[in-house]
């Protein structure tokens, strides 16, 4: 039984890379989440945007270079959420950007960045929305860079390279963003008979293969903005905050 | 010190970009719909009686004006990022004369 189930997972996988797949959102939409959920999810994100405008100011007073920075860090988050890229089960999504911040900065500082991006895009671009901004602010701002953050922490000290923990750290940051965003829409639309778990695979199943790639592209690009950053700071122009030595070390 | 940046991040961008390209070829009569349509249909199928309850403010009125502030978006990025590199590059260049 079990080896059978193993096969047919293999074969749905397959498919799945060779069919056109549809995907599922990374922001969740206006409307989409019921009036408590919505309420839950943006109660759960005000603390972590007070914290963030904290360490906001804390790392612009600390190193004149830091403004900057974060300006471009920042606009690294734009430029790849405006980017929907074609990933191999056919359909396109973004990435989020949020990673490189993320390392460079630590996790909270994203929250606020986040949050203006998510803001940007749900009013001008009906792309997510006002009143899912909680819920989606939360995913991208709050899980994925605490996460990225993390990883990188993790993987530096069991002796991986810069290079190396910042792919993974920026990779799995994306990931966990659409995790999340499963999550909550799943909670909020249980199914009526497999529940929460039911609902959960279902929204995650289809996407988060779409994902993939461009998680993995999401890393390769984290790791030629902070290469760049690094030769930079070796010419002695810059301080760049979090990272010791090359992307070998 | 990071030995050749420029050439390892060739070879990033490289792979990058053929992860763009390589599903195009891959499914060249796919549709790539974004993803973000589909999860009003993701609901529907899970929860067919839902409604939502509220609406966008406001909705580009057409494709065009979409991918127009889509456009916007990632050029203002590219601009602040690259504002950067070219402050670093004059600020090298400022530390080599004096």
């Amino acid at each position: 039984m079990v080896k059978r189930n193993k096969v047919e997972l293999c074969i749905i996988i397959i498919l799945m890379f060779i069919l056109p797949a549809q995907t599922y959102a990374m922001h969740i939409m206006e409307g989409f989440l019921p009036l408590h959920w919505a309420i839950i999810w943006w109660v759960a994100l005000i603390p972590f945007l007070f914290i963030s405008t904290k360490k906001l100011q804390k790392s612009i007073q600390e190193s004149p270079d830091n403004k900057m920075l974060l300006a471009m860090v920042g606009a690294f988050i734009f430029v790849v959420s405006a980017l929907k890229l074609p990933s191999v089960t056919g359909s396109s999504s973004h990435a989020t950007g949020v990673g490189l911040g993320a390392i460079l900065f630590g996790p909270y500082v994203m929250v606020v960045i986040s949050f203006v991006v998510l803001v940007f895009q749900a009013l001008l671009l009906a792309h997510g929305g006002i009143t899912t901004l909680g819920a989606n602010g939360f995913a991208m701002g709050v899980v994925g860079p605490v996460l990225a953050y993390g990883l990188y922490k993790g993987l530096k000290r069991i002796g991986l390279s810069n290079g190396g923990s910042i792919f993974i750290a920026a990779a799995i940051g994306n990931m966990s963003t659409y995790v999340v965003t499963a999550a909550q829409l799943a909670i909020a639309h249980q199914d009526p008979i497999t529940g929460f778990y039911g609902a959960f695979l279902k929204f995650l199943g289809v996407f988060s293969l779409t994902q993939i790639p461009l998680a993995i592209t999401e890393g390769l690009l984290t790791v030629v903005v902070i290469n760049i950053l690094l030769s930079y700071r070796d010419k002695g122009l810059v301080e760049i905050p979090n990272i010791k030595g090359g992307y070998q070390q | 010190m990071i030995k050749r940046p420029f050439l390892t991040n060739l070879i990033l961008i490289g792979i990058v970009i053929a992860l763009v390209i390589i599903p195009l070829i891959l499914h060249n009569d796919a549709e790539f719909q974004g993803s973000d349509d589909r999860a009003e249909e993701a609901i529907l199928e899970i929860v067919p009686e839902y409604e939502p309850w509220i609406d966008p403010l406001w909705e580009p009125p057409s494709a065009e004006v979409e991918s127009f502030l889509f456009a916007l978006q990632a050029a203002i990025g590219a601009g602040v990022i690259f504002y950067w590199f070219g402050y670093m590059k004059g600020k090298r260049k400022i530390e080599k004369v004096a």
